[in-house]
């Protein structure tokens, strides 16, 4: 299978990102094409292990050597099938997961693991490409109703997988638009839209209803749900971002990093925004608090608005650039990542905790004022190493605390686990009868490869609570 | 199972001893008057025989009890009717009456009971009781434990009816004989274990028992009566794997003694069983029911193929006819044989199936004495003949002392040949004489030419099943493909030719833990040969091997007609649609087939498969009525209702309703079927009574897959199906040859099998006589498992599922099996030695111990009961006293790294562990510092296995078996042979090295017991170990090998590791060492042999908990190989076979070599956390040291596992059963094994040679040698080694002349500077492992034969020679030089397989060899004179050498050189006369040059001229590949 010394003749190759100097000036996805045959000559560097790390360090437990084993010898079609087989939505993850796989990759021992994200993408791309991705609903129908609340990632793969047990189901969504933080979140650049619309075109052709503007707990009662349908399936993600508490926060001109990136993401979709609400960081001096991913899409996107200098801010100190001893491969690797967004520019500073915000007369932010501190877990701050940055926009990219409270959650009475995230049994059932919870809502906030993993398995569940067994895997 | 044994002696099974499962082997012999003339002498002889050949017996725990003898003679009538008188009666004249030699019980009144009966049978069957006389013993003459079951011996004499002749009057006794027995057997008389007739016969009589061989003649007084006389005699020395009493195992029986076993025996006495309601003779007419069984419940291999050979002899056949039909030459493979003579072997194959394995056999009907070798000359026997025509045939040359003047002749049996004395006509009978005699009896060729056809014979069928692609996926679901089954299995089989090919152990759970449903073949292993009879090489010894077989009616085989050939010839088993079609619309002579359906309604369940398997055995009994002749049991036809009946089921199922029915032998069961697709499916089919299986769903999926374009262009769909069956086949003769079984026919049925996990009520309904020795899944389950797969076919696959299930059996798959070493097992495990954390330890071997989750092994289902009132840990033994009983397992170099060895080496020398060189030697610059490895191993190949090596070992280790390819040899490929590796192994760089299956020079257990005397003598100070692995009898073998004074016995588990191996064997061969190891608990214990051997096991083992359920399941030592690698760093890509392991550890690639990470601290840190967790295991069993442990079996127990599907009906009491044995008998080591070396000639020759040793001043002695001088030179030689090294002493420094019979093993290991010179002859293993030392042997100077025509040195002379030099004058026996990896040999003739598998060194053979010359060799070269251009024609195996002219000065240079120093060391008349006609002999010369080693050295091979091609084996090979 492979070829088995293809890891010792060929190199780690990626797609180029396109020029800096191009890229910040649009919104397209940064990455170059890749010919097909240097992603076939990638998954020849595959070793076919017998203990393939990349398979369980996928949280989808992708077939990682099976796929591209099948890339390298050119069979395609087999390879999304394998592919689909564990992941309803490769063209996501292929583009935004960070690829625990690739961490976990056994070349990556003493050597570049393989292109795991890259030939991910290649294989539904060309899938795509050759419409080979149809339509597959169901042969017969259960007459069972499922109510899937919140259209993100998770919601999305357990829908679809739903759906094709032959199940009805209803996605409602509280945003104009299918899709949560696929849609919303996620910059253009990283992922352009279209990717998710025809996804969510298949999945409409599947039989899959869609229902947006539709707030559960909001404009629809709970109670509805629960009457109208035979199993409701809880997805609605961790938006709640964790604040930032000290003086001056209540300052103009700061503002959560979901509020910044989802408007630019409906300007980019063409949508207008009224000008009292805009939040632009063109011509601005920017601090970006928070050093994760989220931090990174806020400032490639302030690179696109043109600002004038952009900070990102990072408690932690800095990692080092290469593995550090403390996360051995094959797991999870600390180490400095440097994204697409970095490579535009900005200034990182780590080990770096706000103080204080300080504004103008307006009340508009002008200064923020900054300590330098020690390492976790005390952080405690350096004496004499305060600082002020001179700013005009403040984006809090601290991350989630779980999902919102009150409305649904409320409404239908569902327990809530020590970290505020939807309490669930081992078979994703919440603590009421026949309401379900998965992704995000249910472990808190992850990546978007673990909303669809959750999505599936609570499918399973919920396919198994209805009919009393389940072929879904 | 429906016979047990009922000799006395044997326990009862208990446990998971099994007395079916015992072993014996021996040494045979006899001699004899050619002229018939009787004497007192013979019997003396015969009996001085045994007494030299004491050595190949042995003893239990009781020093005065041997395994066995016995003597058989003419009926001495002068003594008897002096002494008959004395009690009374008066004889009739000789041969008018017979004489019973009786074993009766002790008890009185019981034994009067048994005479009463026998007396009643003679009258009843016309013949006149004469009287009974008390036969004169002596029972002071045999050891305790043989006194205590003495039975009460007396002889009975019977007289004929009037008119009657002695043929008639020994068919009567042998009526009087089975009626008796079977009489007594069923009667409920306490004592009747003791009654036993050893012999009742007009012609010969049977004195045996219990008994040491110096013991016999003064246990049977009469023995040394002078009146007892005979003009042969027969004897047998015994040596079986146990010490318990039993005196009825003892041979001669009535017509033969044996050395040797028959591996198919379950087959053949199945085979016998069926064959029995077509029995009829006009001899015996009505009489013949009398008979039934034929054979007698109970017997042993030997015993039960005596009673075939006494049934067939007095139906009418000849004794030499009987043994050939019996135990057939090598017919197929051999195109050197005469027409008439393959027609006569092939028409009898069409009669009876061979009794397969190995066999030296000695036999007797009063008339003629004679003796056969099986197939593959498994056995040494060597003859000597004297001018005053006395015979003498042994195992051993030299066991009666011949004046050399008066020696005619002396020779060897040759593999498959008769060696014949009739005493009547006054001659020796040569082979060819009595088999072309045989082969003329009738026109069997003419016979075989009207009655016989083969497939292509049959017309064309109009119409047959084609590939229904659109029905392929749902089949494959239905019959449980995987994805991996497609990519692993078939593929390379389509693409190559060539089983699969994976490395690392298995580490999945077995079938009945397993979550996911398995196919029925999943709950079998496959048996192997180890120890007590050598697996075969099927592919260099091809040409004893074949997939022939001959199917339909069987006719009585008491008769011989036109009609007994009336079969169809099958090539091989395998059946295309095609083929199959033919055969079943077949309408010629009696062929008429019919097809069963094999299909049951899925939904009822168990119910409803039981029902089908009924209705299965129902129809298929009356097909039979019918007439049909064939069975076809077919599954095709599954659809939404109807679920296939697992083929294996429904197959043994009619196959054992058959046997029961006796109707088995009419019909040939096919399979059609579309489960079997692995070489594992078809050896089970075949086990289990198929004749032919078509695999049709496996040839659907090759032809699906070839239309998806899944093979290389090349690959047409014709051509993988012709690669499918190729290497279906070869993978066939794998199985088949790794149990030491040469031909399919003698396999189909043999159940060579061993099921795990399978219940009792199961096995014994459809797999009758299988060992299955912890209950487990019934037919409920089976049910179960076809439904979980009908359901997932039945169900309309998506788009966006994989088409077939991942697999995971071989590469972990989270969705496929389960597999101990994973993700998350192997990260934590090195996280742990890496950080030196024993917390993430535990947390390591929490995730291997808590099998809750995913229940894997045995173990895993055990509980340890702790002790209420544990002990402090502080108050346990240290940790740095545990890890001194772990070893690392035998890993080579050249399978792993020098980094990765060393660090194992240097880790375990640091804590004072022991560390194992593996089979591939070790770099003499390790042997004094921290990289040495103090276990070094011998293994088959005898790669670098120097004295030096040995005397630099503290344990050397016997490698039987591996656990990932037990009964295989192994291969090391080119590419892994680097320079250092070519030196180690005395090789040359880039060219494969081989293995072989078996040692050549452990064909037997009393083989073994000499091997490890051989090793005790180069090296007294280690201990040696034997490495064996688990399956059902391996306590049996075990018990044998204590018996051979092993000091350790390694149980290796399935699971163990390879650097290369099958998939088949890594997956289906061996057992759990859980049951392994418990079984040789108790055997050890029940035989009071534990307390001399210390027992080791591996396997898998990997945590703390795992040491602990060893010891107490009776393990002193431990052994881990996969754990220590993980540790430093393996992540199990396996992949060591191709040399890519990317962590540096299995590769010999520099560039991946300077990956390797590990460190002797990461191996350290994980032996002392196991030792920890062992500690905390022993105080809360409250023990103090490890040693408390071992064997408190009391403290484990099985943990419940009610709740899983399938592993609650396991039953663990077998292996936690406890012998009762009082409380004297040890269950652990306590004691050393007594090796006798202070018997040894080498104490002299040391003492000699003192000067040469200290201070290398040239010593010279002479020495007379007897046979009994085992391994002269070895304790020498290690000495020698010891001092110097590998350099030893200047040439010559030692010169020690013998004259004599050497005793085996001569000149073993002779170092550099020792001289051996020897007048005379030798044994088997002359020269083994010759290191640098010379050897001379030449027949006596006043020898009046021709030395170049007469046998000088034995088997297997040089194996695994190293260097030095040999000079024979005379003729060697069978393997000859075989692993040669360094010496020069001069030598007149050779028998079979010269230079097999040879590396490196020269050979020069100055006359004749036997076939299959340079199978297998890769390096050095043989000059071999060619006088008839026999050798180039046939005799020599060309698949790997060519055969070129002597051209080359330089060659003709050597040669002379050597012939001329042949002649001026060893005076040989053939040398001088070679030497005189050197011009005209030189051409006729050939160079037997290995085309590697040609590569290698850069000679283009295109450039060797042509000499006449051979023809050697087209005929064989078209059997064996079809």
């Amino acid at each position: 299978m492979g070829k088995p010394t293809g890891f010792l003749e060929y190199k780690r190759e990626l797609p180029r990102r396109r020029p800096v100097a191009e890229r910040i000036n649009d919104y397209f996805e940064i990455y170059e094409e890749f010919p097909e045959d240097k992603v076939r000559t990638q998954g020849a560097r595959c070793m076919d292990c017998g203990v393939p790390f990349c398979h369980t360090g996928c949280p989808l437990n992708n077939i990682i050597p099976d796929w591209n084993d099948l890339v390298y010898r050119d069979r395609w079609k087999d390879a999304i099938r394998v592919l689909h087989s564990t992941n309803n939505f490769p063209e996501f993850t292929g583009r935004v997961c960070p690829a625990p796989c690739e961490a976990a990759c056994v070349l990556g021992i003493n050597e570049p693991p393989v292109t795991i994200k890259q030939i991910e993408k290649s294989i539904i791309e060309h899938a795509f490409d050759e419409g080979w991705v149809v339509a597959e609903p169901p042969r017969t129908r259960t007459g069972k109703k499922i109510a899937v609340v919140g259209s993100g990632p998770a919601g999305l793969a357990a829908a679809q997988q739903l759906n094709r047990a032959g199940h009805t189901v209803t996605v409602f969504e509280k945003a104009d638009r299918i899709g949560g933080l696929l849609r919303y979140g996620i910059p253009d650049f990283k992922m352009e839209k279209r990717v998710l619309d025809r996804r969510l075109r298949q999945m409409e052709a599947e039989g899959v209803m869609f229902r947006p503007n539709s707030h559960v707990g909001g404009n629809i009662p709970a109670s509805r749900l629960r009457a109208e349908f035979d199993a409701i399936l809880l997805a609605g993600g961790a938006e709640s971002p964790r604040d930032l508490k000290v003086p001056g926060r209540e300052l103009k001109g700061i503002h959560f990093a979901m509020e910044f990136l989802a408007q630019q993401n409906r300007r980019v979709a063409g949508d207008p925004i009224p000008p009292h609400e805009e939040i632009l960081a063109t011509g601005k001096r920017v601090a970006i608090i928070g050093g994760g991913d989220t931090g990174a899409d806020c400032l490639g996107t302030c690179h696109r608005q043109k600002a004038v200098s952009v900070h990102q801010l990072e408690i932690m100190p800095m990692p080092p650039e290469q593995r550090a001893p403390q996360t051995p491969w094959p797991l999870w690797p600390l180490q400095l990542r440097v994204e697409s967004s970095h490579e535009e520019g900005g200034i990182r500073e780590w080990s770096v905790a706000t103080i204080k915000f300080t504004g103008d007369a307006n009340g508009n932010v002008t200064q923020l004022h900054a300590v330098r501190v020690g390492p976790p877990p005390a952080f405690e701050p350096v004496p004499g190493t305060e600082f002020v940055l001179e700013v005009d926009l403040v984006l809090l990219a601290m991350g989630f605390t779980g999902p919102a409270r009150g409305g649904m959650l409320e409404e239908l009475g569902v327990q809530l686990d020590a970290r505020g995230n939807v309490a669930t049994d081992a078979t994703y059932m919440t603590s009421v009868p026949g309401v379900f919870a998965a992704g995000d809502m249910r472990r808190g906030q992850s990546l978007v490869v673990w909303a669809i993993s959750e999505g599936r398995k609570a499918a399973r569940s919920v396919d198994a609570y209805l009919m009393g067994r389940s072929s879904l895997p | 199972m429906s016979e047990q044994r009922v000799s006395i002696g044997l326990p009862a099974p208990q446990g998971l001893y099994d007395p079916s499962r015992e072993r014996d082997a021996c040494g045979i012999g006899f001699v004899a008057d050619i002229k018939g003339r009787k004497s007192h002498d013979i019997i003396t002889k015969g009996i001085q025989i045994l007494v030299n050949l004491t050595h190949r017996g042995a003893c239990g725990c009781d020093p005065e009890t041997g395994d066995g003898a016995g003597v058989l003679i003419q009926v001495p009538h002068a003594f008897f009717a002096r002494e008959c008188a004395k009690f009374g009666f008066s004889l009739p004249n000789p041969g008018e009456y017979g004489v019973g030699m009786v074993f009766l019980p002790v008890e009185k009144h019981e034994r009067l009971i048994c005479e009463g009966i026998l007396e009643r049978i003679v009258r009843e069957e016309g013949l006149t009781m004469l009287g009974w006389r008390d036969t004169p013993i002596n029972a002071n003459a045999i050891g305790r434990i043989a006194r205590a079951s003495q039975p009460y011996i007396e002889q009975v004499f019977i007289q004929r009816a009037p008119g009657m002749d002695q043929d008639a009057l020994e068919r009567k006794l042998y009526v009087v004989r089975k009626r008796v027995e079977a009489e007594i057997a069923a009667s409920d008389i306490r004592g009747k274990g003791f009654f036993y007739i050893p012999s009742l016969s007009s012609r010969t009589i049977v004195y045996k028992g219990l008994l040491l061989a110096p013991q016999i003649a003064n246990f049977y007084k009469e023995l040394s009566d002078p009146e007892v006389v005979s003009a042969l005699c027969l004897v047998h020395q015994r040596f079986s794997t146990n010490t318990f009493p039993t005196w009825q195992l003892a041979h001669p029986f009535r017509y033969l003694c044996h050395n040797g076993e028959i591996n198919t025996l379950r087959g053949n006495v199945n085979w016998m069983h069926a064959r029995q309601s077509v029995l009829a003779s006009p001899l015996f007419g009505d009489d013949i029911k009398k008979l039934f069984p034929i054979c007698t419940p109970g017997g042993s291999d030997s015993a039960t193929l005596d009673n075939v050979v006494e049934l067939l002899t007095l139906a009418g056949r000849s004794l030499p006819h009987v043994m050939s039909m019996l135990i057939p030459e090598a017919w197929a493979g051999d195109p050197s044989m005469p027409q008439e003579k393959r027609d006569f072997y092939e028409y009898h194959a069409s009669l009876m199936e061979p009794w397969d394995g190995p066999a030296a056999i000695a036999f007797t009907d009063g008339r003629v004495i004679g003796a056969t070798l099986d197939r593959n000359g498994l056995r040494p026997a060597r003859y000597l003949v004297t001018h005053d025509d006395l015979v003498i045939l042994a195992s051993e040359t030299g066991v009666l002392p011949v004046k050399p003047e008066e020696v005619r002749s002396k020779g060897r049996l040759q593999p498959g040949r008769m060696f014949l004395v009739d005493i009547e006509e006054g001659r020796i009978i040569p082979d060819e004489e009595i088999k072309a005699r045989l082969a003329s009896r009738r026109p069997y060729g003419e016979w075989l030419r009207q009655n016989q056809i083969t497939l292509n014979d049959l017309p064309a069928p109009r119409r047959w099943h084609p590939t229904e692609f659109d029905q392929l996926l749902v089949r494959q679901r239905a019959f449980g493909y995987t994805d991996e089954d497609l990519r692993v299995i078939l593929t390379p089989m389509a693409v190559n030719g060539e089983e699969p090919v994976g490395s690392m152990g298995t580490d999945t759970p077995l079938a009945c833990l397993s979550d996911r449903p398995q196919l029925l073949f999943n709950y079998f292993k496959q048996l192997f040969a180890q120890v007590t009879n050598p697996p075969i090489d099927p592919i260099r010894e091809e040409l004893v091997m074949s997939l022939a077989s001959f199917i339909g009616n069987e006719r009585n085989i008491l008769d011989e007609t036109p009609l007994h050939c009336h079969t169809l010839k099958l090539e091989h088993p395998i059946l295309t649609n095609y083929d199959l079609e033919k055969i079943r619309r077949v309408s010629w002579g009696d062929f008429l087939a019919t097809t069963l359906p094999t299909l049951y309604r899925v939904e009822g369940g168990e119910k409803e498969l039981e029902r089908a398997l009924e209705g299965l055995c129902r129809r298929a009994s009356l097909a039979i009525k019918s007439g049909y002749s064939l069975l076809i049991l077919s599954d095709r036809g599954i659809d939404k209702d109807y679920a296939p009946i697992p083929s294996l089921l429904a197959l043994s199922a009619v196959h054992n309703h058959l046997i029961r029915e006796e109707t088995r032998t009419q019909v040939a069961l096919i399979v059609e079927s579309g489960e079997p697709r692995e070489v594992m499916h078809f050896a089970l089919l075949i086990g289990y009574g198929a004749s032919a299986v078509n695999p049709y769903l496996a040839i659907g999926t090759l032809e699906d897959m070839h239309r998806r374009g899944l093979f290389p262009p090349e690959i047409t769909f014709d051509i993988a199906l012709r690669n499918y069956k190729k290497a279906i086949n070869k993978g066939l003769l794998k199985v088949i040859s790794k149990m030491g079984i040469s031909t399919l026919q003698s396999y189909r049925g043999a159940q060579i099998f061993e099921a795990i996990g399978l219940n009792r009520s199961l096995v014994e309904k459809y797999f009758t006589g299988t060992a299955s020795r912890i209950e487990g899944v019934g037919v409920d389950v089976l049910a179960r498992e076809a439904k979980m797969r009908h359901d997932y076919a039945f169900r309309e696959p998506s788009e966006s599922e994989t088409e077939l299930a991942v697999g995971g059996s071989y590469h972990h798959r989270v969705n496929g099996e389960y597999h101990l070493f994973n993700p998350q097992t192997i990260s934590k495990l090195q996280h742990a030695v890496r950080q030196s954390s024993y917390k993430t330890y535990q947390e390591f071997s929490e995730l291997i111990n808590n099998q809750n989750q995913n229940l894997c092994t045995l173990r895993g289902l055990m509980r340890i009961r702790t002790n209420p009132r544990p002990i402090p840990l502080e108050e346990v033994e240290p940790a740095s006293e545990i890890v001194k009983r772990f070893a690392t397992g035998a890993m080579s170099f050249g399978s792993i790294s020098k980094e990765a060895h060393e660090t194992l080496a240097i880790a375990m020398n640091r804590i004072g562990a022991r560390s194992n060189t593996g089979e591939g030697g070790e770099d003499e610059e390790r042997f004094r510092d921290s990289r040495r490895s103090s276990i070094k191993q011998v293994a088959s190949g005898r790669f670098g296995v120097t004295t030096n090596y040995l005397v630099n070992a503290d344990e050397l280790q016997i490698k039987i078996a591996q656990g990932a390819k037990p009964g295989e040899g192994g291969q090391l490929p080119g590419h892994k042979v680097d320079a250092i590796i070519a030196r180690v192994r005395h090789s040359i760089p880039g060219v494969q090295l081989i293995s072989p299956p078996p040692h050549h020079d452990i064909y037997s257990i009393e083989d073994l017991a000499q091997l490890i005397y051989d090793l005790k003598n180069v090296n007294p100070q280690a201990r040696i170990s034997v490495k064996l692995v688990a399956e059902v009898g391996v306590g049996i073998v075990a018990a044998g090998v204590a018996k051979a004074h092993a000091d350790v016995i390694l149980i290796s588990g399935h699971d163990g590791g390879t650097g290369a191996s099958p998939l088949t064997s890594i997956k289906h061969s061996g057992v759990p060492w859980e049951l392994g190891l418990a079984e040789t608990q108790q055997v050890l214990v029940m035989n009071d042999l534990r307390s001399r051997v210390r027992l080791q096991t591996d396997g898998k083992l990997q945590t703390g908990r795992d040491v602990i359920i060893a010891a107490l399941l009776g393990a002193e030592e431990f052994g881990f190989s996969t754990a220590p690698l993980v540790s430093m760093g393996c992540i199990m890509m396996r992949k060591c076979h191709l040399n890519t392991c990317p962590v540096g550890i299995a590769t010999q690639n520099p560039e991946l070599r300077a990956k390797f990470q590990g460190t002797p601290e990461h191996v350290i840190n994980y032996f002392f956390f196991v030792a920890e967790e062992v500690r905390e295991w022993l105080a809360k069993l409250g023990f103090r040291t490890l040693e408390e442990a071992i064997g408190r079996v009391d403290r484990l127990e099985m943990a419940g596992a009610a709740d899983h599907w399938k592993a609650r009906g396991l039953d663990f009491s077998s292996i936690l059963y406890s012998p009762p044995v009082p409380g004297r008998v040890a269950r652990r080591c306590t004691t050393r094994q007594d090796h006798g070396l202070e018997q040894a000639l080498d104490h002299k020759l040391i003492e000699h040679a003192r000067a040469a040793i200290e201070n290398g001043t040239p010593v010279e002695g002479r020495f007379p040698i007897r046979n009994v001088h085992r391994t002269v030179g070895a304790m020498l030689s290690g000495e020698v080694a010891r001092r110097y090294g590998s350099a030893g002493l200047p040439d010559d420094t030692i010169r020690f002349h013998f004259t004599g019979s050497a005793g085996q093993s001569f000149g073993a290991f002779l170092a550099k500077g020792v001289t051996l010179t020897l007048e005379g002859d030798a044994n088997d293993y002359t020269g083994k492992g010759l290191s640098g030392g010379r050897l001379i042997i030449y027949p006596p100077k006043n020898s009046t034969f021709r030395p170049e025509e007469n046998m000088l040195v034995g088997n297997v002379v040089l194996y695994g020679a190293t260097g030095g030099e040999a000079f024979f004058s005379g003729m060697a026996g069978e393997r000859f030089a075989v692993r040669n990896s360094g010496a020069t040999a001069v030598v007149e003739a050779v028998g079979d397989h010269g230079c097999e598998y040879m590396t490196k060194g020269l050979v020069v053979v100055l006359g004749p060899t036997g076939r299959n010359f340079a199978a297998g060799m890769t390096g050095g070269i043989a000059y071999v004179l060619d006088e008839t251009g026999e050798f180039s024609s046939v005799r020599c195996n060309r698949a790997s050498v060519d055969l070129d002219p002597l051209e080359d000065p330089a060659d003709t240079g050597l040669l002379k050189n050597l012939i001329s120093r042949h002649l001026e060391l060893t005076g040989s008349p053939r040398a001088e006369w070679i030497l005189m006609n050197w011009e005209e002999m030189l051409p006729r010369f050939v160079k037997v040059f290995p085309h590697e080693y040609k590569r290698v050295l850069g000679i283009p091979r295109a450039a060797a001229p042509a000499l006449p091609l051979a023809t050697p084996a087209t005929a064989a090979r078209q059997v064996v590949h079809g």
